[in-house]
């Protein structure tokens, strides 16, 4: 006795809005918080502590601006990937859902490659409170990742099934998708410039 | 209304400002309390049931409620404004000269009361953390000839009557707050950071050190003394506590 | 037929999982409760064996029944939070917002089910968590509520434990929070506009709010003390201390005050998510038993969302202890005083709103006008703390202990029982006992008072909290300490007293006087479903269209003295 819940596809007409639209703004409101805080506490740190480390010694600039241009482009392909559903080409669906995956887990390899390094220079999170937050920082950012690439895998496998079913419903989860990989996009284009470049 | 409220006897000079703080904004809560009070009662009775059937559904149409808001903010904005921010911003800053003052250090450790004092030669004589022991809470570096004449009192600071203090507040371990409930003076000491505070003891007398924040299993017992004593006593004990 | 599972235990149906919120935190409460009343004992009595039940406890925690510092610190920090977090906010959101919200705005349920069930389910592992916490070697986290670094990271395993709890508990409720905005905005029956909500369901939209954006501070702060406590990082950890003797290793560089920043950002506002479903509790069932609507409904619908905004703006009261400078403390002070303007304003309107009524004196009504006054006091006293100067004597002592109290315990906790009185034949069908609800009033409100009140008196006189032996050290509130024996005894009244209701709730269930429907006689649409049988999972029969204001008792000319939202035009109504 599954229920019917109104506005899980259609749009309701005086807010314009479905179910899921407003809830993956709402979800990202809050981790906007999250982020936000964790931000402040990084500034705060930074600029009460009487010596701050050089963080250009510690980080690999090269290769963590190879990882930005991976993830825009995974952030222009989810782009791609939804319009295709609008524009009922599913086959151009998947292909560009894959290039997101693909990019997303590129991402995680270049990730994988960095901590490996720093590992390797026994540089850990107790090493100093730059190291600290860089690997809480990156160490979220990272859940989040895997998070959204268990999301677009699934609507890129078993979830693609729908599109059959309930189309208008799948673009939807499409777009829910979307959005929360651009918020990863966007965390991230602040998390490069303030780890690595200042 | 201030003998109603009960606070501990004033014995700084600006203890009396803060007490004019609290029973304003007793007054005002007093008022508040029993206009609304006494107009709830009326209406529990007036509006039973019993009495009144039928309720009248436009309710209260008089206008004096907004009045009463208003008069509540204005109190408030008088009392913040005049009152509270420049005895607030008098604690923090408008420190005294240190030269007329007596300086003192207080490190607070779970769980006692260091107190530092310069000595004759107004100087603090060097610290350091490493040579910390039971001997010498504070850490203080004996060979520093800054040191020399630094006395460290435990759970007993001394002060003259009169005279401005400024305390240098830190902690070693965990945050404690020192508070000294007839100076109305009350600050949190946070290892890491140095907070300084400052008061002039008008009355002598002999009170407790209160820790105001939670700093462990101990933080009950975590009383020292402080004892505001006339110039000529303090300076004499000063004299024989800085004799080895 | 569902099954059993799918019925009871991982429902996917709104009125099932607020029935379990709220069986479960008033387990809590009850739980959280009893932590103090071990408490009272030490404070009333320091030193001496508990009686009948002090072996209960161990060596590690109270040897020959004398209870030790270390276990009195854990008692006080986990009563505040599970009374705050596992208790209050869960019955009043949880429960109350889980059953009540949907059938007032006229949804067939919550716009994510599952969802709804993955909170629940977060929310019995957060709880579950922190109980486990209490047989860890060392106990349950024993630095506060406040849970303030170093003092934290010194502490012992219970406090990991007690952050990986936090974590579940912010997570459930951030799933909450999102499901109730998106119902809200987007659920509410057709008819069903902005200003015909009712204010209950107001109440849930700014604290839905709250939560959503205050906890994840907390969230942040929780992850970076595990990350300090488990991997050894110096987030607020300053450099160069020397702890138990020893120069603490590490790198060092922290900054504690970081901690209360992120703390009290989540944990201020929090303190009005403790409020606002409360008062919106009490607007229903002060509109249904004056017969009559709320003095200012726009009013207060304006004032709640502006306490939301500000509640954003003044965490740093807390703190003016920390060595704040006069531009940052202006500030705060000055955010303070704004805030109290809009509780200012919804107390008296409710107080307004009192007058012309037609008042009956039922057991949900006699909480919830209770509310009022305990809830004025509470709040005022709230005004000396906000101010920094003044909070340079009161900081830390009972007056402290007691403003928030009066707020939560015979505010708060007053207006929850008003709502279990209230709602209960809605669930069950059946009314509760008045007789023994008005016993149980009686001996609360007075006992209540009799715990709260010389607080005040002790917080003046300069008796600190958090105080394992009641003060009895210290000289200058020997004047007062024997307050703390009538305390005492006053919160064993009031437990005593609990026993109606517990029993009134079992009893009730088999004995209570069938409802009906709509047994208050109200106007909102929750009274529009039928109550007995207890509703199918959808609610409504038919979707209901509302077609006016949610207040519309005693409309001049018509028979009736109440107008439900649904009914398009009423006997002798003027069109
Ligand atoms: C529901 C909870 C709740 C609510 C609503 C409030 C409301 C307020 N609180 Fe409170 N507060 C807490 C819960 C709450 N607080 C808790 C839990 C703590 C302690 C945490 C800890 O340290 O452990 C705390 C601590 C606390 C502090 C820190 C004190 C310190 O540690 O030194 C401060 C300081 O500003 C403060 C201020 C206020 C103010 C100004 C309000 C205002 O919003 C109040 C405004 C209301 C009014 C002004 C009432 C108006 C009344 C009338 C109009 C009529 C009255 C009529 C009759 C009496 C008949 N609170
Ligand atoms: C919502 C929050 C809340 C609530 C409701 C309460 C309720 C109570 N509190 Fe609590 N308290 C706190 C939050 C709360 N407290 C916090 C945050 C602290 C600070 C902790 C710290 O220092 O870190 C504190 C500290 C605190 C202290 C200070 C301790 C100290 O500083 O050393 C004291 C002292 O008396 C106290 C007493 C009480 C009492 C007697 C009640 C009573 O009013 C309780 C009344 C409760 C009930 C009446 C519940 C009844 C429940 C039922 C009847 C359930 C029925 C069950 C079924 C039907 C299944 N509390
Ligand atoms: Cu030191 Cu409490
Ligand atoms: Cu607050």
């Amino acid at each position: 006795m599954e229920l019917e819940i109104p506005y899980t596809v259609e749009e309701r007409p005086d807010t314009g809005l479905t179910n899921a639209r407003l809830a993956i703004w709402l979800f990202l409101a809050s981790e906007v918080m999250l982020f936000g805080s964790l931000f402040s506490a990084y500034v705060l740190l930074r600029s009460g502590s009487e010596f701050w480390p050089r963080q250009a010694d510690y980080v690999n600039i090269p290769l963590a601006t190879l990882n930005t241009i991976v993830l825009i482009t995974s952030s222009v392909t989810i782009v791609m990937a939804w319009a295709s559903l609008k524009l009922q080409q599913f086959r151009s669906y998947r292909l560009y859902m894959g290039l997101t995956v693909l990019a997303g887990l590129g991402f995680l390899i270049l990730k994988g490659v960095e901590y490996g390094q720093k590992f390797e220079h026994h540089y850990y999170p107790a090493t100093n409170n730059f190291l600290g937050m860089y690997f809480v920082l990156t160490g979220l950012h990272i859940a989040h990742v895997i998070g959204g690439l268990v999301v677009n895998l699934y609507l890129l496998g078993p979830g693609a099934r729908m599109w059959k079913t309930a189309p208008a419903q799948f673009t939807g989860r499409v777009e829910a998708a979307g959005l929360y990989w651009h918020f990863v996009d966007l965390v991230w284009i602040f998390l490069f410039p303030v780890l690595y470049l200042l | 209304m201030l003998e109603l409220l009960g606070l501990p006897p004033e014995a700084s000079a600006h203890a009396a400002e803060i007490d004019r703080v609290i029973v304003l904004l007793h007054w005002l809560m007093a008022v508040l309390a029993a206009g609304w009070g006494a107009f709830f009662l009326y209406t529990l009775v007036r509006f039973r049931r019993g009495a009144n059937p039928v309720a009248r559904r436009e309710g209260i149409t008089a206008g004096w409620s907004t009045y009463v808001e208003a008069a509540v903010v204005l109190s408030e904005v008088v009392i913040l404004v005049f009152f509270s921010i420049p005895a607030y911003s008098a604690r923090v800053t408008g420190f005294p000269n240190a030269m007329e003052a007596t300086e003192v250090r207080v490190v607070a450790e779970q769980f006692a009361w260091n107190v530092h004092y310069p000595g004759a030669d107004r100087t603090f004589g060097r610290t350091d953390i490493r040579l910390v022991s039971s001997e010498n809470p504070i850490g203080l570096d004996r060979k520093d000839p800054a040191a020399a004449d630094d006395v460290v009192s435990v759970n007993q600071f001394n002060i003259p009557l009169g005279r401005p203090v400024i305390v240098h507040l830190t902690s070693k371990d965990v945050i404690h707050s020192f508070g000294l409930p007839q100076m109305r003076v009350k600050q949190d000491a946070i290892p890491g950071m140095v907070h300084d505070l400052w008061f002039t003891p008008t009355r002598t007398g002999d009170w407790e050190i209160v820790c105001s924040q939670l700093c462990g299993l101990g933080h009950y017992r975590m009383r020292g003394f402080y004892s505001v004593q006339a110039p000529e006593a303090f300076t004499a004990w000063l004299r024989e506590a800085a004799t080895p | 037929m569902p099954t059993f599972f799918r019925r009871y235990i991982f429902s996917l149906d709104h009125k099932v999982i607020g029935v379990q919120y709220a069986l479960t935190s008033l387990v809590f409460l009850l739980f959280g409760f009893t932590l103090m009343l071990l408490m009272r004992w030490q404070l009333a009595y320091p030193g001496q064996p508990l009686p009948f039940i002090g072996g209960l406890f161990g060596v590690a925690n109270a040897p020959g029944g004398v209870m030790l510092p270390e276990f009195y610190n854990q008692l006080g920090a986990m009563h505040g939070t599970v009374m705050v977090f596992l208790g209050v906010v869960p019955l009043a959101v949880g429960g109350f917002g889980n059953y009540v919200m949907p059938l007032q705005i006229g949804a067939s349920d919550m716009a994510f089910p599952k969802l709804n069930m993955a909170s629940y389910w977060l929310y019995f592992l957060g709880g579950v968590t922190m109980l486990a916490s209490f047989v860890l070697p060392g106990g349950a986290a024993n630095s506060g509520w406040t849970a303030y670094p170093p003092l934290s990271y010194f502490a012992t395993i219970g406090q990991t434990v007690w952050l990986g709890g936090m974590l579940f508990l912010i997570l459930s409720s951030l799933l909450g929070s999102v499901n109730f905005i998106t119902t809200i905005v987007q659920l509410r029956a057709p008819g069903l506009t902005w200003f015909r909500l009712p204010f209950f369901v107001w109440g849930q939209l700014v604290t839905a709010f709250l939560l959503l954006l205050a906890f994840p501070a907390l969230q942040a702060a929780a992850l970076l003390q595990a990350m300090d406590r488990i991997f050894g990082t110096s987030f607020f950890m300053p450099s160069g201390l020397v702890y138990g003797g020893k120069v603490v290793a590490g790198a060092g560089g922290g900054n504690p005050l970081l901690w209360q920043h992120l703390f009290w950002f989540l944990a201020h506002p929090e303190v009005y998510v403790l409020i606002l479903p409360a008062m919106g509790i009490v607007v229903e069932i002060m509109t249904a038993n004056t017969r009559k609507p709320i003095w200012g409904y726009r009013l207060m619908v304006g004032s709640a969302i502006f306490l939301g905004f500000m509640s954003f703006l003044v965490w740093a009261h807390h703190m003016f202890l920390t060595g704040m400078g006069t531009s940052i403390s202006t500030f705060f002070q000055t955010t303070t005083m704004i805030i109290s303007i809009p509780s200012v304003i919804i107390l008296s309107a409710l107080f307004l709103s009192l007058y012309g009524g037609s008042i009956r004196f039922n057991t949900p009504m006699l909480f919830a006008l209770a509310f009022l006054p305990m809830f004025g006091i509470g709040g005022l006293t709230g005004l000396p703390l906000g101010l920094a100067s003044s909070d340079i004597a009161l900081h830390d002592t009972y007056y402290v202990i007691g403003h928030f109290h009066y707020v939560v315990a015979p505010g708060t906790i007053f207006a929850l029982f008003a709502g279990v009185y209230y709602w209960y034949p809605k669930v069950t069908g059946r009314l509760m006992n008045e007789t023994l609800g008005k016993i149980h009033f009686a001996g609360s409100f007075v006992f209540i008072n009799g715990i709260f009140m010389p607080m005040f008196i002790q917080g003046l006189a300069g008796m600190n909290r958090r105080l394992y032996d009641g003060g009895a050290q210290y000289a200058h509130v020997k004047d007062v300490l024997h307050w703390n024996t009538f305390m005492s005894w006053s919160a064993w009244g009031l437990g005593l007293f609990q026993l109606f209701f517990i029993v009134n709730v079992f009893l009730s269930l088999r004995t209570g006087k069938p409802a009906g429907s709509n047994p208050w006689q109200a106007t909102t649409l929750d009274w529009a479903a039928t109550s007995s049988p207890p509703l199918a999972h959808g609610n409504f029969a038919s979707a209901p269209v509302v077609h006016r204001g949610p207040y519309d008792y005693s409309v001049p000319g018509t028979r009736e003295d109440f107008i439900p939202q649904h009914v398009e035009h009423a006997d002798g109504e003027a069109r």
